[in-house]
């Protein structure tokens, strides 16, 4: 090959113009814009940058307001334990009891007495049990000198007891007023400071089934009978008892405590009570139980102030915010569990967008009336620069800002907001371009290809677009090239701030914008530092680009 | 000269009707969102009248229920004799506030100014000394960065730094919070420990273009027939640059200089609201926020007089510094 081109040059006569490679205007512009090597990068970054938001938009497998979730172990009440410190009162059913019976009995056993006046005029008399409970008895005084002789009686003093029961009426024996008096009673109720619950959770637990238990109680525990059928009671611990069914399985659960769970509806099996009130007796900050679906948890206790609360860790599905970078989330996750790579891909096509359409429109205003300004001059140029002028005038920021809260009142949707932003601002920047287009159009027009090309009587819209406006373009694509990444700092700006883009749609600045909670900005570095980057590289590149096309087109500045 | 200069000031003024009429437009776009807040805020009190009530009354009070067209002309043949209302927002005259805040404003620009000037000159001119240098690279590309920063960005990346990981600096604000205890020089050097980061952050964002501008001139000046006939007489390259270089390109400078000497008075908007400087742009930022139009008004007003100062003294400028401009 090389000595082919060697023998082809040596045929070629001295002057021949083959010998010199002949490069057009554009191709020596090429030619220099790549030679300079900051403009390479930044045509690198630009690509990178188009690559990573629209391909990798695509390619990327989340989208841009997609939420994440995730599980988390949270410590969750699950019920809650008090001693009874009030009488609970079990009442016999369908007899007939006053009105004021719960009073006058909690009456009575505060201030010792074991016969009380009810209101309706009868009298209620008390007959003590184990620990803190009563039989509570409907009374009649009446005098029966062979029931108060009798054996049965003197059994019952022997035995502590102030009832007895003679021939079949129970009597209960009244000491107060230093006389013995004599009552007949029929059973109205017990009051105790316990609590009853059946093993299965449909089990009713009869009058008669807590009176004998509590009768059981307080003879140390036995056999008992109630409602046709014999049980067993063992008593535990201190306040607490066992009642076990005629065959052995395990029916009732007694103790001093009640136990609830926080939410409404849920059965606590006696079992869990038990190992509750065992803890709570041990003083264990932790406990271990086994449901009965076989699923063993361990729950915590705590207490305040007589209060007992009973927690476990549980499983919930939360929102997956701030998420540190993983394999799943290579950039993390953000206040509202979106996935950052994914926002900060999507925010890119919305920056690069904004910046292209934006430029675009103004470089076509801007040529428009800055082409017409430059060629007809006279009083169109004055209307039309004076025009220019003003809008020049308008500080661009504060009016950005001041649009944008008016979007805020309107309640702008996303996609309206960008909209919006782009005729903004293309409306605002296009008066620069206006400026540059006719201060070279004005110099132009003066130059002998003009004269040919009226001579030609080509068309007034022709000679300033195709004949005029070409030579401009140097010039205008440096400038577009760097408005673009004055364009994207903008959009940056004013989303930061909260009044450019908006969530749900994604945008590098509105990104950034979660720093204002300055815990984020202290702990969560990867959910600000990455896309601050992201857009300093971008307007970077495009200077670098228009830096690079400038000296390429400017031949004074070569090398 | 004097005829150029008020004719200048002439166009100038009808340009600022014009500019005054498209911001109160649009400023009357707003939904009245401040009024309608402020009725809420003041029917609820106890025993107050009703909301439409308020609502009505303020808007009265307020000028808002002329016409746009209307509403203009009352408020321009006020602003005319100096009368820019009281501002919504904090229940004082506009004047009043705006004097207030003014020089927070102006010691953070004017410090930016001085550093800018400080630093951005002679890297311009070392860079332009050795085009194609290490040294002209750096600067080039440190100088690109300064314009591509985003201030926030930068603002937010000098707070990680220097108020959460070293502690130094507060995170916001103009004083600490022992200010009031402090001693009257005590309490300058706490606002001028507040004023650092906002001046560095600034002074980075916005050194780019002087520093570009200064090597973009010096090249220019280098390459002329008078540099080379300096250097060709054998004067020493010092001198050379020193001398007849830099006095060249003072010129352009000082006319760039001077055209942004009304602009330090015109408030960083954006930084200090980054910082939460009360100057004239943060406290602009929360009324535009607000819908405070009679602040906002004056505020922009203010920004498009301080944009046609600078150009018309740029242009003066010109001719002063420049003897070949001021012969023709």
């Amino acid at each position: 090959m090389a000595n082919e081109e060697n023998t082809k040059v040596e045929h070629m006569k001295l002057d021949d113009t083959q010998r010199v490679k002949v490069l057009s205007p554009s191709a020596l512009v090429l030619k220099r814009f790549f030679r300079n090597r900051l403009a390479i990068i930044g045509m690198v970054i630009i690509i990178f940058m188009f690559l990573f938001s629209f391909v990798g938009g695509m390619v990327n497998p989340y989208g841009q307001s997609q939420v994440f979730y995730t599980t988390e172990e949270m410590k969750k009440d699950y019920a809650g334990a008090t001693y009874i410190n009030d009488y609970m009162i079990y009442q016999e059913e369908g007899a007939e009891v006053p009105s004021d019976l719960y009073s006058k009995s909690i009456l009575a056993v505060t201030k010792n007495q074991k016969v009380v006046e009810t209101r309706g005029g009868g009298s209620l008399a008390l007959r003590p049990l184990a620990g803190d409970s009563y039989l509570v008895y409907g009374a009649e005084e009446t005098k029966n000198p062979r029931a108060m002789k009798s054996a049965e009686h003197k059994d019952a003093v022997a035995a502590g007891e102030n009832y007895f029961e003679y021939d079949g009426t129970a009597y209960i024996v009244d000491d107060a007023t230093g006389k013995e008096l004599l009552y007949k009673v029929n059973e109205l109720a017990v009051i105790c400071k316990l609590s009853f619950t059946p093993y299965t959770a449909d089990t009713e637990l009869s009058y008669q089934f807590s009176k004998n238990a509590l009768l059981a109680m307080s003879g140390n525990g036995g056999e008992f009978e109630a409602d046709g059928s014999s049980y067993t009671l063992e008593i535990e611990g201190e306040e607490a008892a066992m009642v076990f069914a005629a065959d052995g399985s395990d029916y009732a659960y007694i103790s001093n405590m009640n136990i609830n769970s926080v939410v409404g509806g849920v059965f606590l099996a006696p079992d869990f009570k038990e190992a509750v009130a065992l803890a709570i007796q041990d003083g264990t900050a932790s406990f271990t139980y086994t449901d009965a679906s076989g699923v063993e948890d361990t729950y915590l206790l705590s207490e305040k102030s007589g209060q007992y609360l009973i927690s476990r860790n549980q499983e919930t599905r939360v929102i997956d915010t701030y998420s540190l970078p993983s394999g799943e989330h290579w950039l993390g996750t953000d206040a509202n569990g979106m996935d950052l790579l994914a926002r900060l891909m999507y925010g890119g096509r919305i920056s690069l967008l904004i910046g292209f359409v934006v430029v675009i429109i103004e470089v076509l205003i801007g040529v428009i009336v800055g082409g017409v300004a430059g060629y007809f001059g006279g009083w169109v140029d004055n209307t039309l620069m004076r025009l220019v002028d003003v809008i020049y005038c308008i500080p661009s920021m504060p009016l950005y800002l001041i649009l944008g809260s008016i979007m805020d009142h309107y309640r702008a949707s996303p996609t309206v907001r960008i909209y919006m932003l782009c005729v903004i601002m293309s409306a605002i920047g296009w008066v620069g371009i206006a400026r540059i287009v006719r201060g070279q159009i004005l110099s132009l027009r003066e130059q002998e290809f003009m004269v040919a090309a009226e001579a030609l009587g080509i068309s007034v819209g022709r000679r300033i677009f195709k004949h005029l406006v070409p030579n401009v373009v140097p010039q205008l694509i440096v400038f577009a090239t760097m408005g673009l990444g004055d364009v994207i700092l903008a959009e940056a700006t004013l989303s930061f701030l909260g009044l450019g883009i908006k969530y749900p749609a994604a945008s590098w600045g509105s990104i950034i914008n979660a720093v204002n909670d300055s815990y984020v900005m202290t702990n969560y570095l990867f959910v600000w530092v990455p896309a601050g980057f992201l857009i300093l590289l971008t307007v970077l590149a495009f200077n670098f680009i228009g830096d690079g096309l400038r000296d390429a087109f400017d031949p004074k500045m070569k090398r | 000269m004097k005829k150029f200069i008020v004719k200048r000031v002439l166009i100038s003024i009808v340009l600022l009707f014009f500019v005054s009429m498209i911001i109160y437009g649009i400023m009357r776009c707003m939904p009245a969102s401040f009024v309608e807040t402020k009725a809420m805020e003041l029917s609820q009190k106890p025993g107050a009248k009703s909301y439409e009530e308020w609502l009505e009354q303020l808007n009265a009070s307020y000028g808002l229920n002329d016409g746009i067209i209307q509403g203009y002309f009352t408020w321009a043949s006020k602003a005319v004799r100096g009368q820019f209302g009281d501002s919504w927002n904090y229940n004082q005259p506009v004047l009043q506030k705006f004097s207030s805040v003014i020089w927070y404003s102006f010691a953070l620009s004017l410090a930016s100014f001085l550093l800018q000037i400080i630093i951005a000159i002679p890297a311009g001119v070392a860079a332009a000394r050795k085009q194609y240098s290490l040294t002209d690279y750096s600067i080039t590309v440190i100088a690109l960065i300064g314009i591509s920063l985003p201030s926030f960005f930068f603002a937010t990346i000098l707070k990680w730094v220097f108020a959460i990981k070293l502690n130094w600096l507060d995170l916001y604000g103009i004083v600490g919070r022992m200010h009031q205890q402090l001693s009257p020089m005590g309490q300058i050097l706490d606002m001028a420990k507040h004023m650092i980061m906002p001046v560095i952050t600034l002074t980075i964002v916005s050194i780019g273009s002087l520093m570009r501008y200064t090597r973009t001139n010096m090249l220019e000046v280098l390459n002329s027939d008078y540099i080379r006939t300096a250097r060709a007489k054998g004067l020493p390259e010092r001198k050379v640059i020193n001398h007849h270089a830099f006095r060249n390109i003072l010129i352009p400078i000082i006319t760039l200089l001077g055209g942004t000497l009304p602009a330090l008075f015109g408030g960083a908007l954006i930084t200090e609201t980054l910082y939460q400087i009360p100057g004239i742009g943060y406290t602009s930022y929360q009324c535009i926020v607000l819908g405070d139009i009679p602040f906002v008004m004056f505020y922009m007003l203010f920004s498009a007089v301080l944009i046609l100062a600078g150009n018309l003294i740029a242009d003066i400028l010109y001719a002063v510094v420049d003897p070949r401009v001021r012969v023709n």
